[in-house]
C-alpha cells in the first residue's frame, strides 16, 4: 500500500446561486500517512468548501478524490458514510453537536455506530479523550448547555473517538484561548507521531501554520503555495 | 446496530417531549374521530336494519293465492301453441293452506344453513268496536320461537307475550287497534272471522312495532287460538318463517326451497327491495365518510411529522457527517414516526372507545324501537384494527418520505443551509 492517504485530481467546484461561479479552481494535491498540513487563506477564498469536499460530505464537484487508495468520486451514499465513520473525523467551523444528547454520548455515537468495541469499552475512551481535552466534568451535561469552546472541544473528542486515518479541521481552535489551543495541537502532534494518523487544518493563526509540516496557502479558489 | 438507532430515535423524541405529544395527539385525535364516528354512525344504520329485519323472516314460505295453472283452455288442441289468455277457474281458498308442513319443517331443521324455522298462521278478522267492524289480521305464531329468533320481546310494551300460551283464547293487540277499540291489559274483544264465526279473546298484551300499517291492524296470538279463530286442525300453517345463519344467502335459499317444498318462497331481499336499497344507500354514506375521515386525518398526521422530522434535520446533518449511513438516518426517523404513531393510535382507540360509551349513555327514545333507549354504538373490533392500521401506515408514510429525501442529500447542504 502507497504511503499517500488522500489525493484529489483536478478538482473544480462552482455555485450556481445567485451566479455560476467557481469556488474551487483546479485542486491537484495529496496528503500522506502521518503528516501534518495546515490550510491559511483570507476569509472566503474556499477553504471550509474544499474541506467538505474532501471529508466526502459534498460530492457535488468535478475532479476525483482518493481516500486511503480508494475512489470516493462513484462510491454511493452508504459507502461514504461509511469511510467517514471509519477513516475521517471531522471537526467543523461552527461545532455541531446533537444538542438532544449529552457531551458524552456525543462523543461515543460514531464509535457505537462503529461496533468496533464494547459500549462500555467505548465510554472509558470516550471519558479519557474528554478529560485529555479537559471538559470531563462536564461529561454528562447536555450538549447544548456548553459553551463555545466548551462545544468545540467536545466535537474534537468526537472526531477523535474511531481513531480516523485522517482527521480534518476547519479552525478546531478558533474559538479557544491560547492554553486550549495549545492543548488541542499538542494533541494534534501527538496523534501524528504516535498513531501515524494525518490532520489537515484550516487555520488563520500563521504560527501555528509555520509549525506543521507542510502550509498550503489558499487563494481565490487555487493553491497558491 | 438497529438497537443503537433505535435508542437514537427515543432519545431525539424525549428530548423534544412537548412538540412528541403533540405530534402523538394529532394522531390521537384522527384516530379517535374515526372510531366514534363509524362506531356511531353504523351502530345507527344498524338499528335501521334491525327495524326491519328483527321481525322479517329471512325466508317466508306460503301459497299466494293464484289461479290455477291448469286453465281448460290449455287442454284444446286446437290453442295449443297459442298464447292463452282466458281463464275461467278462479283460485280456491283452501290453497293458502301449506301442504304436508310438519314434513316441510321436519326437513328445515335438520339444514345446516337454517338457525330457526317457526310456523305462523294468518287469519283475516274484523275487530268489534260497538257497531263498527274493523279489518284486521291475527297472526298465530310459535311465541318461544318468536322470542328467541325474531326479538318479539322487545315490542312488547305491556304484558307478556309467554300468556298467549299460558292463557286460552288470548290476543296481544297492535298498540293502534287497542287504542282504536280502547282496550286494556286484561279486557275481553270480540273478533269476527272471515268465516263469520265470532270469538272472544282476552288482551294479555299490547305490542308496538312502530310501523302504523302493522301496528293498526295486526295482533298476535298462539297457534292454536288462531287455528281455532279458523276452524282448522292443528296442522295447518299458511306461511314457515326461517331464519338463516347468512341473510345473504337468503335469495338463493329461498329459490331452492320454492322448488323443494312447491310453495312460494320470498326472501327477505325481495319481500323489503326498498329497504335493501336504503340500506345500500347508507351503507356508500357510511364509506364515504369513514375514508373522508381517514384522509382528513391521514394529512394532519402526515403535516404533524413531516414538520417534527423538517426540524430535526440538523440532527440527520450531524449524523451522517458523523458516519451514519442514508439507512440509518430513514431507520431513525421511521422509529421515531413509529413511535408516535404507535403511541398515538392506541391513545387514539382507547379515545375512541371512551367516546362512544359515552354517546352509549345519552338517552334516545323512539317509539319505533322500544327496546333501544341510549343512542346505539357498534362495537365492532374491525374499526379498532383498521385504525391501527391506519394509524401505523400514515405515520410510516410521514416518516419516510421526508427521511428518504432526508437520507439522500449530502450533509454538506443541510449544514451550510443553516
Ligand atoms: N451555498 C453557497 N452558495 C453560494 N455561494 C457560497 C455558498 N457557500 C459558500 N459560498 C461562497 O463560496 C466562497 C467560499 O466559501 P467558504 O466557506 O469555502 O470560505 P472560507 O474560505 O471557508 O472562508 P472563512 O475563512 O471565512 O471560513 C465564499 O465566497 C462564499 O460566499
Ligand atoms: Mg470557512
Amino acid at each position: 500500500m502507497s504511503d499517500i492517504i488522500l489525493e484529489t485530481r483536478s478538482i473544480n467546484k462552482y455555485f450556481h446561486d445567485p451566479v455560476k461561479f467557481q469556488v474551487l479552481n483546479d485542486i491537484n494535491f495529496s496528503i500522506k500517512k502521518g503528516e501534518f498540513v495546515s490550510i491559511t487563506g483570507k476569509s472566503g477564498c474556499g477553504k471550509s468548501t474544499l474541506l467538505y469536499i474532501l471529508s466526502t460530505m459534498d460530492t457535488d464537484y468535478e475532479g476525483e478524490l482518493f481516500i486511503d487508495g480508494e475512489s470516493m468520486t462513484k462510491l454511493p451514499h452508504n459507502g461514504l458514510a461509511k469511510v467517514r465513520n471509519e477513516k475521517i473525523g471531522f471537526v467543523f467551523q461552527f461545532h455541531y453537536l446533537l444538542p438532544e444528547f449529552t457531551v458524552l454520548q456525543n462523543v461515543m455515537l460514531p464509535a457505537l455506530k462503529l461496533g468496533k468495541f464494547e459500549p462500555a469499552a467505548i465510554e472509558e475512551r470516550a471519558m479519557s479523550l474528554l478529560k485529555r481535552l479537559d471538559i470531563h466534568d462536564q461529561a454528562r451535561k447536555g450538549a447544548n448547555r456548553l459553551s463555545g469552546g466548551q462545544k468545540q472541544r467536545v466535537a474534537i473528542a468526537r472526531a477523535l473517538i474511531n481513531d480516523p486515518v485522517l482527521i480534518m479541521g476547519d479552525e478546531p481552535t478558533g474559538n479557544l484561548d491560547s492554553k486550549n489551543s495549545k492543548i488541542v495541537f499538542e494533541i494534534f502532534k501527538e496523534l501524528v507521531a504516535e498513531k501515524k494518523q494525518s490532520l489537515l487544518i484550516v487555520t488563520h493563526d500563521e504560527d501555528f501554520a509555520r509549525t506543521t509540516d507542510r502550509n498550503i496557502v489558499m487563494d481565490d479558489g487555487r493553491m497558491v503555495k | 446496530m438497529n438497537t443503537l438507532n433505535l435508542s437514537i430515535s427515543k432519545t431525539l423524541l424525549m428530548a423534544r417531549l412537548k412538540q412528541s405529544v403533540i405530534a402523538a395527539a394529532g394522531v390521537t385525535f384522527g384516530i379517535a374521530m374515526f372510531i366514534t364516528l363509524v362506531s356511531f354512525m353504523t351502530g345507527l344504520n344498524k338499528m335501521l336494519d334491525s327495524l326491519i329485519l328483527n321481525r322479517t323472516p329471512h325466508i317466508r314460505l306460503y301459497n299466494a293465492i293464484n289461479p290455477n295453472a291448469d286453465q281448460p283452455v290449455n287442454r284444446s288442441a286446437e290453442f295449443k301453441n297459442a298464447l292463452n289468455i282466458v281463464r275461467s277457474i278462479k283460485p280456491s281458498d283452501s290453497r293458502t293452506e301449506i301442504y304436508n308442513s310438519t314434513a316441510i319443517i321436519q326437513s328445515l331443521k335438520s339444514d345446516s344453513r337454517v338457525v330457526a324455522v317457526a310456523p305462523k298462521v294468518a287469519s283475516q278478522v274484523f275487530y268489534n268496536i260497538g257497531v263498527i267492524d274493523l279489518n284486521g289480521l291475527v297472526n298465530g305464531i310459535d311465541v318461544s320461537q318468536e322470542m328467541k329468533y325474531f326479538s318479539f320481546a322487545d315490542y312488547i310494551i305491556k304484558g307478556d307475550a309467554y300468556d298467549l300460551n299460558r292463557i286460552s283464547n288470548s290476543v296481544i293487540l297492535g298498540k293502534g287497534v287497542a287504542d282504536k277499540m280502547m282496550s286494556q291489559v286484561g279486557d275481553v274483544i270480540h273478533v269476527t272471522s272471515a268465516k263469520g264465526d265470532q270469538l272472544s279473546l282476552k288482551v294479555v298484551g299490547i305490542f308496538q312495532l312502530g310501523l302504523a300499517t302493522v301496528d293498526d291492524v295486526q295482533s298476535y296470538a298462539s297457534l292454536e287460538t288462531t287455528q281455532k279463530l279458523l276452524g282448522k286442525p292443528k296442522s295447518y300453517y299458511t306461511d314457515i318463517q326461517v331464519k338463516l345463519t347468512n341473510i345473504d344467502d337468503a335469495p338463493a335459499v329461498a329459490k331452492e326451497y320454492a322448488l323443494r317444498y312447491r310453495t312460494d318462497a320470498e326472501d327477505v331481499q325481495t319481500a323489503n327491495a326498498q329497504f335493501e336499497s336504503g340500506t345500500k344507500v347508507r351503507n356508500i354514506i357510511t364509506y364515504a365518510v369513514s375514508i373522508t375521515l381517514l384522509i382528513v386525518a391521514g394529512f394532519g398526521i402526515y403535516n404533524i411529522l413531516n414538520m417534527m422530522i423538517y426540524e430535526k434535520m440538523d440532527a440527520i446533518a450531524i449524523l451522517k457527517a458523523t458516519g451514519f449511513s442514508s439507512s440509518d438516518v430513514k431507520n431513525i426517523f421511521i422509529n421515531l414516526s413509529m413511535i408516535i404513531g404507535f403511541i398515538g393510535g392506541v391513545a387514539g382507540l382507547l379515545t375512541g372507545m371512551l367516546l362512544t360509551m359515552l354517546i352509549d349513555q345519552i338517552p334516545f327514545k323512539t317509539a319505533a324501537l322500544p327496546a333501544i333507549s341510549t343512542y346505539p354504538i357498534n362495537y365492532d373490533f374491525t374499526y379498532y384494527i383498521i385504525g391501527a392500521l391506519f394509524a401505523m401506515a400514515t405515520t410510516y408514510i410521514a416518516g419516510y418520505f421526508p427521511a428518504k429525501k432526508a437520507a439522500r442529500i449530502d450533509p454538506v447542504v443541510i449544514i451550510r443551509g443553516k
